[in-house]
């Protein structure tokens, strides 16, 4: 008799559990992908904390706190890693509607994700799609400061660049009305030719003409 | 009395000045392009001869113009005949036309240079769509980074006619640019001189840097090898030697008045022969340094984007099939496929339209050139590359100087003869003009910042400057011939810089160069009208990718403009004078 219950139980839960089966879900696994070397096998302990993990997650569900891990039914293992799961209700006789697992899922991925250290990506839930990391969007903009640092600096360059100018022009104006002061007044007036004062040639007597060659120079030392 | 001319601090600072002018953005995204296009290794044949032939002598030519006659473009030509002012009118129209444009390229650099700052890059991720399910739409259909460029930095409009509105953000950019460019220019040589030492250098430091990593690149190799294989069969094809003349002749600048406006603070003894042929022989020298940086580029980018194809295939059979997981190599791919098609022929079929052919010479024989290789292609190679960040700024700010250091030569073309005329020059300070000359640039330049501006961008860059120089260059040098007189020429150069002129410059200068750019000028002419109507590349937002549609009539007509007003200032300007010599005749005997 226990025998008969036994082969039913199991013959009910190979038809709730199907490739293509209503509330099923493929899962697919790419480990070697992700770790590498570190890569572990796939075995039936691993099968035993993936059935522990979907359970993990319906039981964080409101009236399905009760769920348990013979509640989950793995088949149809292929080399790939991949396969399908339902999760069946205490009464096991029907599978949890899609759309519960489904949130549940969703809302546990990254727990789940950390379990067998994997991602979004080498971890896949068929049908189940994942929500996108939302982009980072500092209040403001970074180019924006860097473009204020950098004008900043310009305008202030400019503005020093043209007072400057100015400040010279302004320099060089003043020079020529200053030598028209003194063109009047001959006698302090110092002219330069050909890079000799002529100062020495007038008034001041009894003055070296340094225009013309000193004594001691004519005759070239030995 | 008249003011003493200002001059270079030292003769280091004009060639600094003219190489920083000579080498700008042409040298990285057009020669590589021709270069593949043209044969690879087998396109430095017709390079260096037209280097040789055209380059170096009309170059020679207008150092010599400028340090003789010591004045800008304007005031060069109308002494050496009045009625030829016209060619210096044309020359500042050009050179006006091309600062407005150019600078808006700078704007560019200076937005993803700022962008550059972030981790990570923001053109090497999709932003994410509405419901944060997937990406942007327009952005899985192209990659990112062609969405960053038409989206994010140009918000491109999909046709000519929708003209939008101005972006500020670009639009804040190019004040930023034009800021920085009067800053350079504000003092005239005084400060221009010293900036040329960095615009000159730098970008040499960059492209040292960037050869060395980009040689240690995986695949950087497959590049090389496949863009510098000679194509022997394409020196036979006209079109080479065509292209390799214009690129000389573009490429080191001539007709802008440019490089009269530098020469001419030159002292009149130095050596302009020896500085010809030193920026002619650097300037060339400098693109095929480029292109051997891009073509390492490519490959790493090509053999990154071939990986990824190969793993996308053997992922989906490896699902398809439920195979296990990191059985399908590279190299077991054809022969796994072959197993698969023959064992299970259905489920083969069915997956065999998703399965993408991957060819690595596919991948290399994208050729770009222009703005898509400079913000696209090169962007999509950096993302990948570790320390993404630090490659990029560092591109971004060579690209800069680049760019700066062109426009320095472009301004100076302008200002030159402006600061030359004493009507103006009397009114208004130098930092005055140079100030109203940036501010109209600027507001005009607000046209290629709205949305359908790089479509006008374009049309200024293909038909402002192409045929228009090549008359300017032709006239320019008969003027000096003919006009002038090569003989007085010859005797007015070595009584100023003491050296005789060979007789291989009086050749090229009388006879073979013209000839060149006469058939040059004809060409493109017979180009123009063969194309019958001229056609643009619009970026389709739903596609992803570029289409090409036709220019409406009112393009059609600025782009006659364009070229009519450079061009027509020759005639128009002799015609003005010869009337008013002629309305003058009756008061004073015309002074010979």
């Amino acid at each position: 008799m226990l025998w008969l219950l036994f082969f039913l139980v199991t013959a009910i839960h190979a038809e709730l559990c199907q490739p293509g089966a209503e509330n099923a879900f493929k899962v697919r696994l790419s480990i070697r992908t992700a770790l590498g070397d570190k890569a572990y096998a796939w075995d039936t302990n691993e099968e035993y904390l993936f059935k522990a993990m979907v359970a993990f997650s319906m039981r964080k569900v409101p009236n399905r706190e009760a769920t348990e891990i013979s509640h989950v039914l793995l088949c149809n293992v292929t080399q790939r890693v991949s396969f399908w799961f339902v999760v069946i209700d205490p009464s096991k006789n029907h599978t949890l509607p899609a759309v519960e697992v489904q949130s549940a899922i969703r809302k546990n991925r990254n727990r789940i994700n950390n379990a067998f250290s994997l991602n979004d990506q080498t971890l896949e839930f068929l049908k189940i799609p994942s929500t996108l990391a939302p982009p980072t969007d500092p209040s403001v903009p970074i180019w924006i400061i860097i473009f204020g640092v950098i004008f900043c600096i310009v305008i202030v360059a400019i503005t020093l660049l043209i007072l400057s100018g100015i400040r010279q022009r302004r320099r060089k104006n003043k020079e020529p009305s200053g030598v028209d002061d003194t063109e009047d007044k001959c006698e302090n007036m110092i002219t330069i030719e050909n890079g000799i004062p002529c100062d020495p040639l007038d008034m001041k007597g009894g003055h070296i003409n340094e225009a013309f060659m000193t004594e001691d120079e004519r005759l070239t030392p030995l | 009395m008249e003011k003493a001319r200002p001059l270079w601090a030292n003769p280091l600072q004009f060639v600094f000045a003219c190489i920083s002018y000579a080498v700008g953005l042409g040298n990285v995204w057009r020669f590589p392009y021709l270069c593949q296009m043209y044969g690879g290794g087998s396109f430095l044949v017709p390079y260096i001869i037209m280097l040789i032939v055209e380059g170096m002598p009309l170059l020679y030519l207008e150092l010599a113009v400028g340090q003789r006659m010591r004045q800008g473009s304007i005031g060069a030509f109308r002494t050496i005949s009045p009625y030829l002012s016209g060619v210096g009118v044309a020359s500042v129209m050009v050179s006006f036309f091309l600062s407005m444009y150019y600078n808006v390229i700078n704007a560019w650099a200076f937005w993803y240079l700022f962008h550059s700052f972030q981790d990570p890059l923001p053109w090497s991720v999709c932003p994410l769509n509405g419901n944060r399910t997937g990406y942007n739409e327009e952005c899985e259909k192209a990659s990112s980074t062609q969405y960053f460029w038409y989206r994010k930095t140009l918000n491109i409009s999909p046709s000519i006619q929708e003209n939008g509105s101005v972006q500020w953000e670009p639009a804040l950019c190019l004040l930023l640019a034009w800021l920085v460019v009067y800053l350079c220019i504000l003092r005239g040589t005084e400060s221009t001189g010293k900036v040329v030492y960095f615009t000159a250098s730098l970008p040499y430091c960059v492209l040292i840097i960037y050869l060395v990593r980009g040689l240690t690149l995986h695949g950087a190799t497959n590049g090389l090898m496949y863009m510098f294989t000679p194509k022997m069969e394409q020196l036979t094809n006209p079109k080479a030697w065509i292209n390799a003349a214009t690129q000389i002749f573009f490429s080191l600048g001539l007709g802008f008045g440019s490089l009269i406006a530098f020469a001419s603070y030159n002292e009149p003894s130095s050596n302009c022969q020896k500085h010809a042929i030193i920026v002619s022989l650097i300037n060339s020298s400098t693109s095929i340094f480029a292109s051997i940086v891009t073509f390492s580029i490519y490959g790493f980018k090509a053999t990154f984007n071939y990986e990824n194809c190969l793993r996308k295939v053997s992922l989906l059979l490896t699902n398809t099939f439920d195979l296990e997981d990191g059985f399908l190599t590279a190299s077991n791919l054809e022969e796994v496929k072959g197993y698969l098609a023959s064992a299970y022929p259905s489920k083969y079929s069915e997956v065999f339209p998703h399965i993408k052919n991957c060819s690595l010479e596919s991948e290399l024989d994208t050729a770009v050139q222009g703005t898509g290789l400079a913000f696209i292609v090169y962007t999509e190679a950096i993302k990948n590359m570790e320390v993404s960040q630090l490659w990029s700024v560092l591109y971004f700010f060579m690209l800069l100087m680049l760019g700066i250091g062109s426009m320095l030569g472009n301004t100076a073309a302008i200002l030159t003869p402006l600061t030359d005329s004493k009507i103006i020059s009397s009114h208004l300070p130098k930092e005055a003009i140079s100030g109203l000359v940036c501010l109209i640039s600027c507001a005009i330049g607000m046209v290629f910042t709205t949305e359908a501006g790089n479509y006008w961008f374009d049309i200024f860059n293909d038909y402002a400057a192409t045929l228009s120089l090549l008359l300017i260059v032709l006239v320019e040098t008969i003027a000096v011939c003919y006009v002038y007189g090569l003989r007085r020429f010859e005797s007015d150069l070595k009584a100023m810089t003491g050296r005789a002129l060979s007789w291989y410059w009086k050749v090229m200068w009388a006879g073979v160069s013209p000839l060149l750019i006469v058939s040059l000028f004809v060409f493109y002419l017979s180009d123009y009208i063969l194309a019958g109507t001229l056609k643009y590349q619009a970026w389709e937002a739903s596609q992803g990718q570029l289409v090409t549609k036709d220019y409406p009539a009112y393009a059609l007509a600025a782009i006659g403009l364009l070229v009519a007003s450079s061009t027509m200032c020759i005639p128009l300007v002799a015609l003005g004078i010869f009337v008013l010599r002629c309305l003058k005749r009756g008061d004073a005997a015309p002074v010979a």
